[in-house]
């Protein structure tokens, strides 16, 4: 039974659509991630999850309980903002004892949670700052205290890191995993950065123009997305156009690209069976591309001239050009390659996910 | 080890409606009484005669020359004092905001000294000053050894100056602002695209600069209509409709002065509609950009600086000398200035008059005490309507709370007293046999409808600075809507909204316009003091009388400032 779950959420604002019959379960102790690009209805989603919008249609269920029209306050879920909105008349103390208090607790038992609550965010101490004295980095950390200082039955966040500054928010991103996961607790996080939602949670939903694309682990929505979009979010990608050639019935299929006109072949699962004489698509990350000198025993070797050769720190990037076909390699050293150099590329079968053209 | 989530029914749950529920009641109660009856009551009293319904009032009303008369030198007053006031705020705004000389802050402070000038004492500033036998034309006759006054401070020309000096801050201090709020690289942008300085004026600036002006022209307008101690005390000739309602209640004759309050009422009204209009389509989205800053440009050229200097003090002499006229004719003995160009006699007397003689003093208790009520009601009154408002709710429902609420300062202050003293002067069908007219509370009550919509301004613009997602975090960590109010809300937007009320609290102890109309012996304002010594021809006392005046609205408007600052 999940902790939480959304079924057939819908939200429009005016007459625009912002969430499109949304689904989704999230179980007892997961660190829940909700990714997509800005305006693709991440945030109005999380925020009918808090109780701060109304759903138009559909129903939000908590440990087996219809909560779809009850008030935030109601729900025990603690948030933190992507503002932080911590409260500037209030001090650390009084902002991070404000649950607390609404829930009318003992002053013995909110100076006892508050000292916990800024110990686990290492801010000890600093109970009588003001808000405005703190840096971005230690506000975030008061929101994050004030957030789980009401024991919250869930914990949701709204691009909480976007505000720090690069260094900081990877240091905080693989402390909030540590704090979330000691505390036991359950969280759904929305951003829109694919390295964050991928370092940080169990699993994740791409969400693009209000609907949910495609729900699972990090590494399976990164090495075999289900949709060309999903493919296109998360990441660099060849996308190859092409038609397939070989009969149906053949497991392996061969494909002719439309630029090129170089075959193809990949293994084709009973699943994704694409018509013949249908343009799909062939996905490679860059990474995978293969660059030789030879083309021995390689499997899709095709003859290529080296156009670019962009140095980006650790690797670089190489733009290669087959026969017409652009496609973008990613190597550790470029150091042998010169630009006009003639190449032999490698696309390795097992790397190549095929997807339906939109 | 969390709570459940669900301790949702709470016994508190009933708490949180009922609060709202009252304030409802409380707000809709007020608006029945102070709004909508008495408007309603005068709009239904102009079409009656001897009990039957009937257009005969406006027949009566409009073939008399002297309304039509009225009528039109209201608009025309009005109309011309907008041109006036934009012709000296405007280019002032730009020379204070874009220029940077020698004390400039200094006169840019100055500039909007007007604005806190309660009317009657700025009138009677401007007598002493530039009437016939003010300064000015004393100092003028005996240079030139006329045999009588230069000239007469009546009629026309009397009124627009005195229109001018006290309106144009609306000009100045809105343009000003709005000039701030311009991105400086927006002009950088049009010249650095070829357009000369006055093409950047007039195709970037002053296209951008259009509401801030539709609004400094809509305060203006009413501003203008609702004009009544000026009229009254050198309008000679020009008759305004102001006037003629009081005129025409002094005669006794109510429902003249009845039809021609509906007159002036929605011709003010229908201004407001006109200028809220034609605003709305000049809005201009401010996009988003990385705030470039705007320096003023140091008037380096020597000719020009100076110019610049001279102007300003001769600006800030012009603004400075009526007031200081008035300080120096609350200490001349009475009697003592005929002919002198400057008084000749100097004392203390006014001052100990009008603070010994208990008569004389109680004027300040009345009026502090009486502002100090309606000040301190309007104070609760719009934390009740910015809590409804705050609510998610009927959008219609909640505009025409804000419209009802800003009916009564739209509405010039003379309908205002005049349509709660028709409506309570007799025994009514809301308040019984009980009768307002007459009493202590009229004043109060009537301070209160004429300046509460600006305390429901300051606080609702204190509401919209604040971060909703406060509210949402609040509500996030279990505070209830009442908690979320007392404890979020209220804390944070208590400075603007004191700030807001000091600032109704020091124009009601200036008021005049409808204390005339129904104060009574009990609570005889400053202001009605101010006019009868005058019209005794006790001038310092009545320029004594102004200094304290001032005095007070001085030291509460740097208390407000101070407020202010502390909320920046």
């Amino acid at each position: 039974m999940p902790l939480l779950s959304l079924k057939n959420l819908s939200k429009r604002f005016d007459k625009t659509p912002a969430v499109t019959e949304v689904s989704l379960d999230v179980e007892r102790g997961e660190f829940f991630g909700l990714l997509g690009p800005s305006g693709c209805g991440k945030t109005t989603t999380l925020r009918m999850i808090a109780g701060l919008e109304q759903p138009d249609s559909g129903a939000i269920s908590f440990e087996d309980t219809t909560i779809t029209n009850l008030p935030a306050e109601k729900r025990g879920f603690g948030m933190v903002f992507q503002n932080y909105a911590l409260f500037p008349h209030l001090n650390v103390l009084e902002n991070v004892a404000f649950g607390l208090r609404a829930r009318h607790k003992s002053q013995a038992e909110i100076m006892e949670r508050v000292k916990s609550a800024l110990e686990l965010v290492q801010l000890p101490g600093y109970e009588k700052r003001k808000v405005d004295e703190l840096s971005g980095g230690q506000q975030q950390r008061v929101a994050i205290a004030r957030a789980i200082a009401i024991e919250p039955a869930l914990l949701l966040f709204d691009e909480p890191l976007s505000n720090l500054d690069v260094t900081l928010r990877e240091e905080t991103r693989g402390e909030l995993r540590e704090l979330v996961k000691r505390l036991g607790l359950t969280a759904v996080y929305v951003t829109h950065d694919q390295e964050e939602a991928f370092a940080l949670c169990d699993r994740i939903s791409v969400m693009v123009g209000g609907r949910i694309l495609q729900t699972g682990r990090p590494r399976d929505l990164y090495e075999h997305p289900a949709q060309l979009s999903v493919g296109k979010f998360l990441g660099r990608n060849n996308l190859i156009r092409a038609m397939r050639l070989s009969s149906s019935k053949s497991e392996v299929g061969e494909f002719k690209t439309l630029e090129g006109g170089h075959t193809i072949r990949i293994p084709v699962t009973e699943k994704s069976l694409v018509p013949l004489n249908q343009p799909c698509i062939l996905a490679i990350r860059p990474e995978h591309v293969l660059v030789t000198n030879s083309n021995a025993g390689l499997e899709n070797a095709l003859p290529a001239t080296v156009r670019e050769i962009n140095f980006a720190g650790a690797t670089s990037s190489i733009k290669l050009d087959a026969n017409g076909l652009i496609l973008e390699a990613l190597a550790l050293e470029a150091d042998g390659l010169s630009v006009g150099d003639a190449v032999t590329l490698a696309l390795p079968a097992e790397r190549i996910a095929l997807l339906k053209d939109e | 080890m969390s709570e459940s989530p669900l301790d949702s029914l709470s016994p508190r749950r009933r708490v949180s409606v009922s609060p709202r529920l009252f304030l409802l009641f409380v707000v809709a109660l007020v608006l029945l009484y102070g709004v909508i009856y008495p408007n309603i009551h005068v709009v239904v009293a102009s079409f009656q005669q001897n009990g039957t319904w009937s257009v005969a009032n406006y027949i009566q009303a409009l073939s008399q020359p002297i309304v039509l008369e009225s009528i039109l030198a209201s608009v025309g007053v009005s109309v011309l004092t907008v041109l006036l006031c934009a012709a000296v705020g405007i280019p002032l705004a730009f020379l204070f905001e874009r220029y940077s000389f020698p004390a400039r802050r200094v006169f840019a402070g100055l500039a909007a000294l007007p604005l806190v000038l309660p009317p009657l004492v700025g009138t009677v500033a401007f007598i002493f000053l530039c009437g016939e036998s003010g300064i000015l034309a004393r100092f003028v006759q005996s240079v030139f050894h006329l045999d009588h006054s230069p000239w007469s401070l009546r009629g026309w020309p009397a009124l627009l100056l005195f229109h001018t000096y006290t309106m144009y801050p609306f000009f100045y201090v809105l343009t000003g602002a709005g000039l701030t709020r311009i991105d400086a690289s927006l002009a950088e942008a049009g010249r650095s695209l070829g357009a000369s300085r006055t093409r950047v004026v007039t195709r970037i600036l002053l296209p951008q600069l259009t509401p801030s002006l539709i609004a400094a022209a809509l305060l203006t307008f009413m501003t203008s209509m609702a004009s009544f101690s000026a009229p009254l005390l050198f309008g000679g000739g020009v008759r305004v409709l102001t006037l003629e309602i009081y005129t025409a209640r002094q005669r006794g004759d109510a429902s003249l002065a009845i039809t021609e309050t509906v007159i002036l009422a929605a011709i003010s009204l229908s201004a407001l509609f006109f200028f809220q209009r034609y605003e709305g389509t000049r809005r201009f989205a401010a996009a988003a950009m990385k705030g470039s800053t705007k320096k003023r440009q140091p008037m380096a050229h020597g000719g020009v600086r100076s110019l610049a200097i001279v102007c300003g003090i001769l600006f800030s002499l012009l603004l400075v000398l009526p007031v200081a006229t008035l300080l120096l004719v609350s200490f001349a003995r009475e009697g003592n200035w005929t002919t002198q160009t400057l008084p000749s006699a100097y004392t203390f007397a006014n001052y100990v008059r009008i603070f010994s003689d208990s008569r004389a003093s109680e004027v300040f208790l009345n009026s502090l005490s009486m502002s100090a009520i309606a000040a301190g009601a309007a104070l609760l009154w719009s934390f009740s309507v910015a809590a409804l408002l705050a609510r998610k709710g009927s959008r219609k429902l909640k505009r025409l709370l804000s419209w009802l609420i800003l009916v009564p300062w739209a509405l010039p202050g003379t309908v205002v007293a005049v349509a709660i003293a028709e409506s309570y002067g007799q025994p009514s069908l809301l308040l019984g046999s009980f009768i307002l007219v007459g009493t202590f509370w009229i004043l109060p009550v009537v301070y209160f409808l004429r300046f509460m919509p600006l305390v429901v301004r300051a606080v609702q613009a204190s509401m919209e600075q604040l971060d909703a997602t406060l509210e949402e975090a609040a509500a996030s960590l279990g505070a209830s809507w009442w908690q979320r109010f007392r404890r979020v809300t209220l804390p944070l937007v208590w400075p603007g909204a004191i700030a807001g009320t000091l600032l109704a609290f020091v124009i009601a102890l200036g008021e005049y316009v409808a204390s005339v109309l129904v104060f009574v012996p009990t609570n005889r304002p400053v202001s009605i003091a101010i006019a009868s010594e005058l019209r005794d021809f006790n001038l310092g006392t009545a320029a004594a009388y102004g200094v304290v005046l001032m005095l007070m609205i001085g030291v509460i408007m740097t208390i407000a400032a101070r407020l202010e600052r502390a909320r920046a």
